[in-house]
């Protein structure tokens, strides 16, 4: 499947950092044009990538969720203009009864004509959001959040127990209400309509919970957060410089985002914050000495996945400083958007993944083997010569 | 290597102390059962070894626990991981990691291992435990066998010096169990490593122990021996000690082999007598309740069941048997209902269990699943078989009358969680079989139960075949079967492999054959009860 064929199968799939860094650019692509086309095509070519790439792990289904979580954006965002929108005005579609509000609310409005434009433009918002959510969810298809947590540095890795512990809270939730709607069917209580989900909610709540601590519990008895003996205060100076320089770095970004609100566009705030992040990283670094079981590592094909996540960030970047038009959608007058080339093209760069990114080997783990046995054949291999001399004893 | 001393553990909020002044010495290189009852707190024990009680649990523990000279008072749990792995019962609890392989090297890269020795050390516990072919695979998509395989894979490879197992083969089959005992006592044999494990199904690791500890419960003071000591006085016995009474055996073999050398005047004596009887009387055919044609279940691309033709009639008690992850527990789901089958038909009565309504669906078929536990939620026993009466329409009391028949003189204030498993399975059977299904399915019902509770579930499954319900069980436990099924049916990767009486299926197989077969083959008898009778009657 992948052209780099002993490598391929001596590693574990593509480094799950390039995947959210891929994933990430084209999440901020989508966040920086408001052209329906443009937003299409890089939910497609998203899909496309997953589809492509995924492997049979339970993960590599949440893109489905994410999608219809995506719909669901776009449907609130919709109902919400028009209930409460602003009135912009344009075409009128129909008019709501307009509920009078006393003087103190006046900005916000209840009911009232709505426009075409203004339908289209709360729907164009809802999809930007949904295209963003349908990166990440390809993110989370592609790449277990457990095996990013696995690379992040020893500092941070100490916030891990929590991390962890509420990352596997979302799936324990959904895996509990599976269990909890088919026990209650057992039981011959509805599981469907507003007296389903009332008596589900405690139940579910309960077994995800219990689950989560027995996740630390389980955590701990495994040697999770062992210490080595390391001075005191080296320990603090190690937290204290890596959540003083974290907080410098969102304020710089903050900066370079909102010009004029810090000197120099932020940029000193961002400098001054990672050089601490670093310090603290290599002082705490010492406080734990975890070692890696066969690491992830990156080489051309990550390089070549975060690239193109790169270059269609940069192209929907660049396109408006070059003047190429259509990035925006024009909602006055309303016209049928067009597609620009030089993004459209750039998006699609994204698609690369499909074809240079190794398969993960959890996509078809008898390939290992050799054997051509299908993939959830148990394994009685090791067992079966047992199973014979048992056979000798008893005929 | 272990020592207890004067311990004495209360949880918090109980009146009563779980253990009461234990002292205990377990050396190195020992295998060491813990048996006792449910409920008499030999969890509580295996979990105080590496201190998750009380640092996990709350509670007081007065005295000292200490493990390779480190206290647990003042070691927490994290700093005894390189000493003690512990694999708890639910093995899918215990996992940290999703992937197979990582789950395998979690402990490891904690300890700080070199990852070369990682490396090595994951491969070979790969083929330790047979689950190289897995190791790429979600933890999550793995079977309860190999789940458990893995979490006892994954304290292993840190190379503990100890090893503490609660239930280790409750959810085996006997086949991997056996192998899972076989590599710990290679353990113990070649690496000196010293094994802790609590185990309900005697017959299966009594001839791998060195020593037993009796935790009789309530307080009272521990029974330690030697495994031949402790059975032959042990209220509870494996039926290979009881055979070994019957016959006035001594000293009391432990082993097949040892049975079997011993056993050759009383296979003479009972061929004198007569050889049980074989199949019922085939002329009275009952009506079928179920009827299973073609089914096939898939999961993705998984094919779980694949062609599946099954009966089962009123009055019968079948016996679903196969290795782990062979597609029993799907079998029964689909015969409740739980869910639409791929392909093929089900049919209960007439009527696609699939698409009845839930209320519809409990008077027709009850099932009991694997962890009971689910189907409860009450905040105490009183209310939730209030609930049970008022939701399906019974008349007030029936599923608490039910309960007194099913387990006598259980408090109705306890919630639910605090109940031990034998009480909550016979909670969860009463609210099953309250609204009276011609119908009830079990989901191997046996996991965590004690001798006694188990013997009230083979007389109830009884009753209940003898009412002329149907009554269908998934399980790994042979003994079981041996008592109280009619017919036997093994499934293999989704497809039945055979199915028929369930003398005649247990008996031809290796593998399913409980232990007085083995040691009276090839004369097809079955349990201790029936040898028992068969002298007796020669007698009269």
């Amino acid at each position: 499947m992948s052209r780099r064929q002993p490598a391929a199968s001596s590693r574990r799939g593509l480094h799950p950092a390039a995947w959210w860094l891929w994933a990430g650019c084209m999440a901020g692509a989508a966040i920086s044009t408001t052209n329906p086309l443009l937003l299409a095509l890089i939910a497609s070519v998203a899909a496309f990538v997953v589809s492509a790439k995924r492997t049979s792990a339970p993960w590599s289904r949440s893109l489905v969720v994410f999608f219809r979580l995506g719909i669901a954006v776009i449907v609130v965002r919709v109902v919400i203009e028009i209930i409460f929108g602003n009135r912009l005005p344009g075409l009128l579609l129909f008019t709501l009864p307009q509920v009078p509000l006393p003087t103190w609310a006046q900005g916000v409005s209840i009911g009232g004509p709505v426009t075409v434009e203004a339908v289209l433009q709360a729907a164009i918002q809802g999809m930007r959001l949904a295209v963003v959510l349908i990166c990440f969810g390809a993110a989370n298809s592609l790449a277990s959040p457990y095996r990013l947590l696995r690379c992040l540095p020893a500092v941070l890795y100490e916030a891990g127990v929590a991390v962890t512990v509420s990352l596997a809270f979302a799936p324990e939730v959904v895996m509990a209400i599976a269990g909890v709607r088919d026990a209650r069917r057992l039981r011959g209580r509805p599981t469907r309509g507003v007296a389903g989900l009332r008596g589900m909610a405690i139940p579910v709540l309960e077994s995800a919970l219990d689950r989560s601590l027995q996740l630390a519990s389980s955590m701990d008895a495994r040697g999770y957060g062992r210490r080595v003996a390391v001075v005191r205060r080296t320990r603090r100076l190690g937290t204290g410089a890596t959540s003083v320089g974290l907080l410098l770095v969102i304020a710089g970004v903050y900066g370079a985002l909102d010009t004029g609100a810090l000197p120099a566009g932020g940029i000193p705030f961002v400098a001054v914050g990672a050089v601490l992040v670093g310090l603290g990283m290599a002082a705490g670094g010492r406080r734990t000495n975890r070692t890696r079981y066969r690491p992830d590592v990156w080489r051309l094909p990550e390089w070549l996945v975060a690239g193109s996540g790169v270059v269609v960030l940069s192209s929907l970047i660049v396109a408006p400083m070059i003047g190429v038009p259509g990035l925006q959608m024009q909602i006055y007058p309303l016209q049928f958007p067009l597609l620009p080339l030089l993004p459209a093209a750039g998006i699609l760069i994204g698609l690369l993944p499909a074809v240079v990114a190794p398969v993960d080997r959890i996509s078809s783990a008898t390939r290992m083997t050799g054997t051509a046995a299908a993939a959830p054949a148990p394994p009685t291999v090791g067992r079966r010569p047992s199973l014979e001399t048992a056979e000798g004893t008893v005929a | 290597m272990i020592r207890f001393t004067e311990v004495t553990f209360t949880y918090a909020e109980a009146a009563e102390p779980t253990l009461r002044e234990i002292d205990l010495t377990i050396e190195e290189g020992e295998l060491c059962v813990v048996v006792g009852p449910t409920g008499s707190g030999k969890t509580t024990l295996l979990r105080a070894i590496n201190g998750l009680v009380p640092h996990f649990t709350g509670g007081h523990l007065s005295g000292e626990v200490s493990v390779d000279g480190r206290s647990t008072r003042e070691y927490p749990p994290r700093e005894l991981a390189d000493v003690v792995g512990v694999v708890g019962q639910n093995p899918s609890a215990s996992f940290v990691t999703d992937v197979v392989e990582d789950e395998l090297a979690y402990t490891m890269e904690n300890l700080g291992i070199a990852p070369t020795v990682m490396r090595r050390r994951v491969e070979d516990t790969l083929d330790l435990l047979g689950l190289h072919e897995l190791r790429a695979r979600p933890l999550m998509t793995l079977s309860g066998g190999q789940q458990q395989r893995v979490a006892i894979g994954a304290v292993l490879t840190a190379s503990p010096r100890v090893l503490v197992l609660d239930e280790p083969t409750s959810a085996l089959d006997p086949a991997a169990a056996e192998e899972v005992l076989a590599s710990l006592t290679r353990l113990v044999h070649d690496l000196g490593m010293t094994v802790v494990l609590a185990e309900h199904r005697l017959e299966r690791v009594i001839p791998f122990a060195d020593r037993m500890v009796l935790v009789p419960g309530r307080g009272e003071p521990l029974i330690v021996g030697t495994t031949a000591e402790i059975m032959a006085t042990s209220p509870v016995a494996p039926p290979i000690v009881e055979l070994a009474r019957l016959a006035e055996w001594s000293p009391v073999p432990l082993s097949v082999r040892d049975a079997r050398r011993m056993a050759e005047p009383l296979r003479r004596r009972l061929s004198e007598v007569h050889t049980p009887s074989p199949a019922p009387d085939p002329d009275l055919v009952p009506p079928p309740v179920v009827v299973v044609e073609q089914l096939s279940v898939a999961f993705g691309e998984v094919m779980a069941l694949g062609g599946v033709d099954l009966q089962a009639r009123r009055g019968e008690v079948v016996a679903v048997m196969g290795r782990n992850g062979s597609g029993k527990s799907t079998l029964l789901a689909q015969l409740a209902g739980v869910r639409p089958p791929t392909k093929g038909r089900v049919d209960v009565l007439g009527q696609a269990p699939s698409g009845l309504p839930p209320r519809k669906l409990i008077k027709l078929v009850g099932l009991v699943p694997q962890d009971a536990g689910v189907l409860l939620y009450g905040e105490t026993v009183a209310a939730e078989c209030a609930t049970a009466d008022s939701e399906t329409g019974l008349p007030p009391g029936t599923t608490a009358a039910m309960l007194a028949a099913v387990l006598p003189g259980m408090s109705m204030e306890h919630h639910p969680r605090d109940l031990s498993e034998g009480q909550r399975l016979a909670l969860a059977l009463a609210v099953v079989l309250a609204p009276a299904p011609p119908l009830v399915l079990l989901d191997e019902p046996t996991r965590g139960l004690d001798y006694p509770s188990k013997h009230r579930l083979v007389t109830l499954l009884r009753k209940l075949a003898a009412r002329g319900d149907c009554v269908v069980l998934a399980t790994h436990d042979v003994e079981l079967v041996a008592q109280v099924a009619t017919r036997a049916v093994v499934l293999a990767d989704g497809e039945v492999v055979s199915d028929g009486a369930a003398r005649d299926v247990v008996c031809h197989s290796p593998v399913f054959a409980p232990q007085v077969a083995k040691i009276l083959a090839p004369d097809p008898w079955l349990t201790v009860d029936e040898v028992r009778h068969a002298l007796t009657g020669a007698r009269r």
